[in-house]
């Protein structure tokens, strides 16, 4: 007697991928997040706090619609009038004009004076329903947003009405077959201010927007997206040049290629120490010290190696102005203005605090997809995290680590340490640092020298020596072991 | 008093032959009949009919009452069971009857 064959069972994912159909969004993360879009045919609620980001979300899940998949759209604006929504979203390049001039984009705007409406006896809400699907048919949409249609409990009286009214039409749009998103304001203790997610089964992404300590970040969660898996973990995401993009830590995380190739750092005593090959070409690199020990120099000094073997180096500076740099280089024998004039070497120069941390984000992202660097440089991410709080600060680092990574550019990061600041955000960096170098002054012999010494060094040997360096007119160099009397700092 | 007025102008939005869209239309001949006077006009738009007008008239419930001319412009919407209601909401004293 042979055994009875065992049945083949699907993995969840691929069980959820043959039953569920879905609607990408096109929105950089956010299918990623939720395991190939939203769910076709069906409702979804997007909902927040007041300039979340909701509404630039819903529009673009129809422009990334129409321009990308193929999927006409109609947007029916309950707040803004149609030219306030064309204007706002014209600085992310995206032309809402020329998308209803091609009659691939409706978009109705449903105005509401609640104060000169009197209602007396039964009434219906068909002439909403007429208006949308008139729209619908103008261009073939299979993708609707409302926005946000909590809006008309201010217009009636009948609250009662309008709950059953709009329990018909979310019936009436999954009947249609379209991909919709409703877009609902946060309430007090609820999540939108009527409870309208009470009529939306199918999936609810909340976003929110905090401020701390005068930085804004924007979270995504997916709350809720029935019969599928889903990333439950908050993510960031970001209002950018281009549009949102939602940042998934967890899926990136950990695959990155790594590369065997070594790279120099362009300081031989150093490269020597680590194991006289240099870096790992991709990994990530801390340089910390105290004030005056001469981080800038050595990323100086190692963004020039690269320029020298024909690499890209981009260079953000949260101190110093690039002119201020490129002559402080040039005083101790390094041409940064050389690689700067042949377009290997960009600077980008800014103060931290202008930005929120979102926001910087962006903006490093966008310039290194641009420049495609071989090299980035943040000098120095200390006063990153005086712009935010330092969870904050760890997980945009972790992001822009992660990000880096998978591009394949090694990056070098500053940290200003004082001797009080037992810093908890370098303390946790540190973590996702493959090669952390330590600057230190030390006194000994009747004088302050610099030491320096290799605190990690993930995967490479490496020594464990404190050396001496000095920084002359000609460079660096890196001396023997330091018979140091006393680090100072 | 003036002899010389304006001829009240209402435009009644209905879907078809809705059992409320009906009810109105009936509830605003009778209105008609006993509380203006003055010469009236009473427009039946059916959306069903031509949907493009909801929009360019921004019209969303049914039924929709407008009070087009004199102005102001004001608008009721349900079937119009509430005579006093209606007629505050036309900005219409009830004791205007004849």
């Amino acid at each position: 007697m042979s055994a009875p064959p065992i049945p083949a069972v699907d993995s969840p994912i691929e069980h959820q991928r043959r039953t569920l159909s879905k609607a990408a969004t096109g929105i950089s993360g956010l299918d990623e997040v939720t395991g190939g879009g939203l769910p076709r045919g069906r409702t979804t609620l997007v909902c927040g706090p007041a300039g979340c980001g909701k509404t630039l979300l819903a529009i673009e899940f129809l422009i990334r619609g129409i321009t990308e998949l193929g999927e006409p759209g109609v947007f029916v604006a309950f707040e803004e009038t149609v030219d306030e929504l064309v204007e706002n979203v014209a600085s992310m390049g995206f032309d809402l004009q020329q998308l209803q001039d091609d009659k691939l984009l409706a978009m109705e705007h449903i105005k509401l004076n609640a104060g000169d409406l009197t209602e007396t006896g039964s009434w219906d809400l068909s002439a909403l329903f007429i208006r949308l699907g008139a729209a619908i048919d103008r261009v073939g949409a299979t993708r609707v947003v409302l926005d946000t249609i909590e809006t008309l409990f201010g217009a009636f009286d009948n609250t009662a009405t309008l709950r059953a009214e709009l329990g018909k039409l979310f019936t009436w749009l999954k009947e249609r077959g379209v991909t919709a998103i409703v877009t609902g304001e946060r309430g007090d203790g609820t999540l939108t201010r009527y409870g309208i997610e009470e009529y939306v089964s199918d999936c609810v992404i909340v976003l929110d927007h905090r401020v701390s300590e005068q930085t804004s970040t924007r979270r995504l969660r997916v709350l809720k997206y029935r019969g599928t898996l889903h990333g439950t973990n908050e993510y960031p995401f970001l209002i950018g040049a281009n549009g949102v993009s939602v940042l998934p830590i967890t899926s990136i995380g950990l695959q990155h290629a790594a590369s065997r190739e070594r790279v120099s750092t362009g300081v031989e005593g150093i490269d020597d120490m680590l194991g006289g090959e240099g870096l790992y070409r991709g990994s990530s690199v801390l340089i910390s010290g105290a004030a005056g020990t001469g981080k800038s120099t050595i990323v100086a000094q190692f963004c020039a190696a690269a320029c020298e073997r024909g690499e890209r180096a981009l260079y953000f500076a949260f101190e110093e102005s690039e002119a201020q740099i490129v002559r402080n280089m040039a005083s101790v024998g390094i041409d940064l203005a050389g690689w700067v004039d042949k377009g290997l070497l960009q600077f980008r120069c800014v103060r931290p605090s202008l930005l929120g941390l979102e926001a910087h984000l962006a903006s490093m992202q966008t310039l290194v997809s641009d420049f495609q660097p071989d090299v980035v440089v943040l000098d120095p991410i200390s006063d990153l995290v005086h712009s935010g709080g330092g969870e904050e600060v760890f997980e945009m680092l972790t992001r822009q680590v992660d990000f880096l990574k998978s591009s394949g550019v090694t990056a070098v990061f500053t940290s200003l340490n004082t001797m009080r600041d037992a810093d908890n955000t370098e303390q946790q960096i540190g973590s996702l640092i493959d090669t952390w170098v330590m600057l230190k002054l030390a006194e000994g012999d009747g004088t302050r020298h610099r030491v320096l010494y290799v605190l990690k060094s993930r995967g490479m040997a490496h020594t464990h020596d404190i050396r001496g360096f000095e920084i002359s007119a000609t460079g660096l160099n890196v001396s023997d072991v330091h018979h140091t009397t006393r680090v100072l700092a | 008093m003036t002899t010389d007025r304006e001829i009240w102008q209402l435009r009644l939005y209905v879907a078809g032959e809705a059992p409320a869209s009906l009810t109105a239309f009936a509830n605003l001949r009778d209105l008609c009949a006993n509380h203006l006077g003055e010469p009236y006009r009473i427009e039946i738009v059916d959306l069903l009919v031509t949907p493009e007008l909801a929009s360019e008239d921004g019209i969303i419930a049914i039924p929709t009452l407008v009070r087009r001319q004199p102005d102001p412009v004001c608008t009721v919407i349900g079937d119009l069971s509430n005579t006093k209601r209606v007629l505050a909401g036309l900005q219409l004293q009830a004791t205007a009857a004849s």
